[in-house]
């Protein structure tokens, strides 16, 4: 309890998270090198995409950031709403610049793939403007946030959008059974198991994780900024830019 | 918790739930509408509109493709394993497309309840393996069905 | 090789996603970085013209 303490407040949140940023620089890029290696060297060739499904191992992990950040930044959202806590706001907004990147990218890779495959760059399917919808969702937190001068209004606003908003994700989710979609069904589920060699699983799961830690140290770089620029008329701000450079 | 907290995590409880049903209500009305394709079966059952343009989709009959002198026009059955339309096709293909495999077309049905497809898209499944387990699934799927075969035959 | 290179003929759309994956994510490091900079820069120099002020 003392360490959630801690967390909540700015000046102890910008040094643990300080502390943790090499930690998770350190082990996102041992696992994406691991990662890489495994998708572009060790996975097998697929029998039927041949070499082009090696997208996957972008596609579907940007795939799921860009849901799990969302989710979140829901969570952080209401936490805001219900215990009016700073911290959460700030991880809210540090947090949708990075999950509005990892939703472009899903949306981008399953294009260069669903070009070869499929047929077609873009089709109007349940799953494919779902996670377009999200992109927008994302992209409308930001603007909003940066329309209101007060921040405090602002994050509150934000906390409400990206509350509502998360009705889209079951939606995202299930969008394969629920409707008859040009995407395929989850070759990874939580029940199910995964329809997938296991040789070409290890490099899916292994860049799942890559990103989660590289979304982790990257969250705490921007979270930081924005505690800077909202307390940079604090005595401790101002301590910490005279004394050492950080 | 502090009552005003309560009152709060109720109103956004009220909230999310508020617009998850307006949600689901509207996306249960336009459900046809959020189907990206019919099956043979519901256009045989003429479940889907006449006047305008639509999607089927469903497998490439196993020994139904047949090409044209030209090289760009195709003819082939689809079948969702309960009703077989034949679908004609000019122009480039995906790379995906063979027989057995998923497809969706875009088209109309002509006079002759023919399905006229301008555009043909591939549909993959989810399952991915190197093509020497996808043999051995193969085979072991073929003597499955002989196993069982000369079963029912011996009974 | 270049055999790997070619990706089965997939080329384009592999190294693209890849390429795109490294760009973004690149971008996305390197702007907070450039961004605290600046921001420190910013609360130096108001902290400066108050001292010179007083």
């Amino acid at each position: 309890m003392r360490f959630y303490h801690r967390l909540a407040s700015p000046r102890h949140f910008y040094r643990i998270a300080g502390q943790w940023i090499p930690w998770l620089a350190g082990i996102f890029f041992v696992l994406l090198v691991w990662g890489l290696y495994e998708s572009l060297f060790v996975a097998p060739t697929d029998y039927q995409q041949g070499e082009s499904y090696r997208i996957i191992f972008i596609h579907v992990p940007a795939a799921w950031m860009s849901m799990f950040i969302y989710f979140i930044m829901a969570v952080a959202g209401a936490i805001n709403l219900v215990w009016r806590m700073k911290m959460a706001e700030v991880v809210l907004v540090a947090s949708a610049p990075i999950g509005a990147a990892f939703t472009f990218l899903a949306l981008v890779t399953g294009s260069l793939w669903g070009k070869p495959m499929w047929g077609t760059w873009w089709v109007w399917d349940a799953r494919l403007t779902s996670e377009l919808f999200l992109l927008f969702l994302y992209l409308g937190i930001i603007a909003l946030y940066g329309a209101i001068e007060d921040k405090r209004t602002a994050g509150r606003a934000v906390s409400i959008l990206a509350l509502v908003g998360v009705v889209n994700l079951p939606i995202i989710h299930f969008s394969v059974e629920w409707w008859n979609t040009l995407h395929q069904g989850s070759t990874v589920s939580l029940m199910g198991g995964a329809k997938m060699d296991p040789r070409m699983l290890r490099p899916l799961l292994v860049m799942s994780f890559a990103f989660k830690f590289y979304y982790g140290w990257v969250l705490f770089l921007r979270a930081r900024n924005e505690v800077l620029e909202r307390e940079r008329n604090t005595s401790w701000v101002r301590e910490l830019v005279e004394g050492k450079a950080t | 918790m502090t009552p005003i907290r309560k009152k709060r995590l109720m109103l956004i409880g009220l909230m999310v739930g508020a617009v998850g049903i307006a949600v689901a209500l509207a996306l249960t009305a336009f459900n046809d509408n959020l189907m990206y394709f019919y099956s043979p079966a519901e256009i045989t059952a003429g479940k889907a509109p006449a006047d305008h343009p639509i999607r089927v989709g469903g497998l490439v009959v196993k020994g139904s493709v047949a090409r044209k002198p030209d090289g760009l026009t195709v003819a082939f059955d689809l079948t969702d394993n309960k009703d077989t339309i034949k679908i004609n096709y000019t122009g480039i293909l995906p790379d995906l497309f063979r027989e057995g495999q998923g497809i969706v077309a875009l088209g109309k049905l002509n006079d002759q309840g023919v399905f006229v497809a301008s555009e043909v898209l591939a549909k993959h499944d989810e399952n991915y393996m190197p093509p020497e387990v996808a043999d051995a699934l193969k085979t072991a799927h073929n003597e499955g069905v002989a196993q069982q075969a000369a079963k029912s035959i011996v009974q | 090789m270049s055999e790997f290179l070619r990706m089965g003929g997939y080329a384009f759309y592999v190294w693209t996603s890849y390429g795109l994956a490294f760009v973004l994510m690149t971008a996305l490091v390197v702007s907070p970085l450039i961004e605290k900079k600046r921001l420190i820069e910013g609360i130096r120099r108001k902290l400066r013209r108050e001292r010179r002020e007083k």
